[in-house]
This record gives structure tokens, sequence and C-alpha cells, in this order.
């Protein structure tokens, strides 16, 4: 109590209620131990004026503590917690911002990529078609010069035939006239021996 | 700590208060508990102050220690209180590591644990239990004796259960100053006993040496144990106040 005036301060003034209360709560609740060790524990001992000083003092001194740090230190770590969680959202926005740009780019790319593709593609399907209706015009030519070709040596063998066909009845006449004269020593009919050849040729099928 | 005689053990010599600061301190009864609370107070300072004083992008163990505790109080005050939690994490930061800081340095040899005096504890629960009482009152006003009476119970047994309910409210002071105050000098006495038991064994001689060995292993270990409780129970002042602060504010 003696360093109460001392203090002087509003604090102490305030602790001296509880320097009163804190004595009678004390010894009533624990006046069961305090009467079988109030010898023995120097908790209890109320006649050293340090039991209850070391009260009013540590009060002064929690109070200062609690201003110091209400005001300073922890507001002090406040502080750099904030700056840190502000770096780190504006890292995280400024990150957002380059994911959505590389985004944008990256479906422009896949954008141009596509027209490219479909630019190529029909590129090589004109040229396809181009060259399939050249290859047709030159096949419809090289076929129609072969059938001009085909025709005319159709025509050369039916000519060829046609006139090998007529040298064979001659043929055929002068040979049987010839056997006829040889074997009989007359010389054949020629009328008959024209008819016969006409007969022969047509059985088997010639002239 | 140490024994006063080989003969009997003074395991309550240690929480005898002493004035500190020589003559200055012995005429404004500043005790060597208030030494270590503003020893414990400048720890908790320069833990912040130090530690945040590069404001590193990407902290280093110091500031991260400072950060983690920041963190970690501001989480339990937003998540037990709720959002009004903000408001009181100051003083629960204050509370949490000025126990917390006070619990630890009485684990040093020769210093002296200011939690271990049940007048300090209590002043300690005292002043939480007023803080909430007066949060309460200024949120609800007359409204907040509505806590002491539960919902639906029978008229009849309405005057039991406001008693009862008013006791236990009560109580928080003793339970909250009496479970720190009863584990930091449960933990000292232990430490002081066994510490009496290597000297007095060892001083007997060769049949000693054995049983002194063994004692200074319950030693190793104990303080091993007291740096749990004394992390514990600061954990468990600093939850125990959100919890009322919740009430507080939230009447349930």
């Amino acid at each position: 109590m003696l360093c109460l005036n001392k203090a002087g301060t509003r604090l102490a003034s305030t602790m001296k209620l509880s320097g009163r209360i804190i004595p009678l709560l004390g010894a009533g609740l624990l006046m069961s131990p305090a009467a079988a060790m109030a010898e023995g524990m120097p908790q209890l001992d109320f006649k050293t004026p340090l039991t209850l000083s070391q009260v009013v003092w540590g009060a002064i001194i929690f109070v200062v503590l609690y201003i110091l740090l209400s005001r300073n230190a922890l507001p002090l770590v406040a502080s750099v917690l904030e700056e840190r969680a502000a770096k780190i959202s504006r890292d995280l926005d400024e990150a957002r911002a380059a994911k959505a740009t590389a985004d944008d780019g990256l479906a422009e790319a896949d954008q141009a990529t596509a027209k490219a593709k479909a630019q190529a593609q029909a590129a090589i399907s004109a040229a396809l078609n181009e060259a399939k209706q050249a290859a047709a015009v030159q096949a419809e030519a090289l076929n129609a010069r072969l059938e001009t070709q085909l025709r005319d040596s159709e025509a050369q063998i039916a000519q060829a035939r046609a006139s090998a066909m007529s040298a064979l009845r001659q043929v055929a006449t002068e040979t049987a006239a010839t056997v006829v004269t040889r074997l009989t020593g007359v010389s054949p009919d020629a009328g008959r021996l024209d008819n016969a050849i006409g007969s022969a040729l047509s059985a088997r099928g010639i002239g | 700590m140490a024994a006063e005689g080989s003969s009997s053990i003074d395991a309550l010599g240690q929480f005898q208060l002493h004035p500190a600061l020589g003559a200055i301190g012995g005429s404004v009864n500043f005790t060597q508990s208030n030494l270590m609370m503003v020893v414990a107070g400048l720890l908790v300072l320069a833990l912040l102050w130090v530690g945040m004083k590069p404001r590193a992008m990407v902290p280093g163990r110091l500031q991260a220690a400072a950060e983690m505790g920041y963190e970690t109080i501001m989480s339990m005050c937003t998540e037990t209180i709720g959002h009004e939690g903000r408001k009181f994490f100051p003083l629960v930061f204050t509370l949490f590591f000025f126990i917390l800081f006070g619990n630890l340095l009485g684990v040093f040899p020769y210093f002296f644990t200011f939690t271990s005096h049940i007048m300090v504890t209590l002043a300690l629960s005292l002043f939480v239990f007023l803080l909430v009482t007066v949060v309460a009152i200024k949120e609800h006003g007359l409204h907040f004796f509505s806590y002491f009476v539960p919902k639906g119970i029978p008229v009849a047994l309405a005057p039991l259960m406001v008693a009862i309910e008013v006791i236990s409210y009560l109580s928080r002071i003793i339970s909250l100053s009496v479970r720190l105050f009863a584990n930091m000098m449960a933990g000292h006495v232990m430490l002081e006993v066994f510490g009496s038991f290597i000297v007095m064994l060892g001083g007997i001689g060769l049949l000693g040496y054995f049983p002194a060995a063994l004692s200074l292993g319950v030693n190793t270990i104990l303080i091993g144990f007291e740096l749990l409780v004394a992390t514990l129970q600061a954990y468990v002042f600093a939850i125990l106040t959100c919890i009322y602060l919740h009430d507080a504010v939230h009447l349930h």
C-alpha cells in the first residue's frame, strides 16, 4: 500500500480498489488452506507489504505493457502483415492479368492456326480438283485419238480383208482350172467352175 | 532454489518475496516478482520490436516467431469471440504473452515465477472477470442478467438455477486464478524437492550417488514437463478469457 501514494496515478487509484478487494477475496477463498499453510506459504504472508505491493506494481507493469503493445508493437506487426497481404494480392492480380493476356494470345494463335489450316485445305482441294480436271481432259483427248486410230486400223483391216477375199475367188478358180486340166487334160467349163467355186466358198462362209 | 540445510527441505522458501533494485526498489516495495514482470514485458516487446525490424516480405526466424504469435492470438480471438474479437485482441495478446513469459522465465534457475503467487493470478483473473462483466453490461444493459436464467426451466426451479448460475459465474475468478497459480507452484515445489534430494543424497557419500543421479533425472524430466505446463497454462488462461468474452458479447 505504501507505493500507492508514491505512484499517485489514476491507474494506481483504480488498483487501490482491487487492492482492497484482492486480500478480502483471497482471504475468503483460501481461508481453509490459509489457516493450515499461513506460516508455510509465502504467497499468503500478508505480514509483509511485498505480497500486495507486487500486485500493484504488477498492475502498473501490465498496463504499461498493454499500452506499449496495443499502441506500438502490435500495429507494427499488423502493418507488416497488411503490407505482405497487399503485395501478395497485388502480385496475384498481376499474375491473373498476365494469364488473361496469355490466354488471349493463345486463343488468337489457335484461331490463326485454324484459319491457316482451313486455307491450306482449300488450296489443296482446289489444286486437286484442277489436276483431276486436267487429267480428265487429257484422258479424253487421248481416248479420242486412240479411237480414231482404232477406227482407221479397222477400216484398213476390213479393206485388206475384202481385197484378200476378192483375190481368193480368182485364185481358187485358177487353181481349180489348173488342177482339173492337169487331171483330166480338158479345161473345165468356166460357168460350172465358177458355180462350184461359189457354192464351195459360200459353204465355208467366205465370199 | 537452494535448500537451506541438508537436513530439511525448504520447498516454499523460493516463493519468498524480496525487495529488488536495491534501496530505491526497497523504498517503493518493488519486489523481485515485479522485476521478473518487467523482464517478461521487455522480452515480449523485444520479440515484436526486434523481430519485426527487418519488415521482410519473407520473414526470418525471429520475425516468423513474432508473426506466428500475433496470428495465433488473432485467430484465437476471432474464432472464439467472433468478429468482435479484434477489439479484445491486444488485451488477450498481452495476457497470453505476459503469463507465458512469466511462466517460462520461472523455469530458469535463480529466477522467480511471478505466476506462482496467488495474489498476482487473482488480480489477473479479477481483472478479466470485471472486464467481462463490464463488457456484458455495456453490450446488453440490464438484459445481461438474463444470462443467469437458463431458458425453458420451470418457474419453481428458477431460484435454485439462478443461484447455481450466479455461483458458477463468480467461481470463474477462483478457477482461473487457482488453476494457474497451483500449476506453477506445484511444478516449482516438485523441482525444489527433487533438487534438494540431489544435494542431500549426494552428501551422504557413495551410497547416495545413485538415488541422487535418479533425482537429477527426475528433475530433468520435470523441467521439460514444466515447459509444457508453462505454455499450456498461458494458453488456457488466454482461451478461457476469450470464451468468457464470447459469453459477454453473445450471452450464450
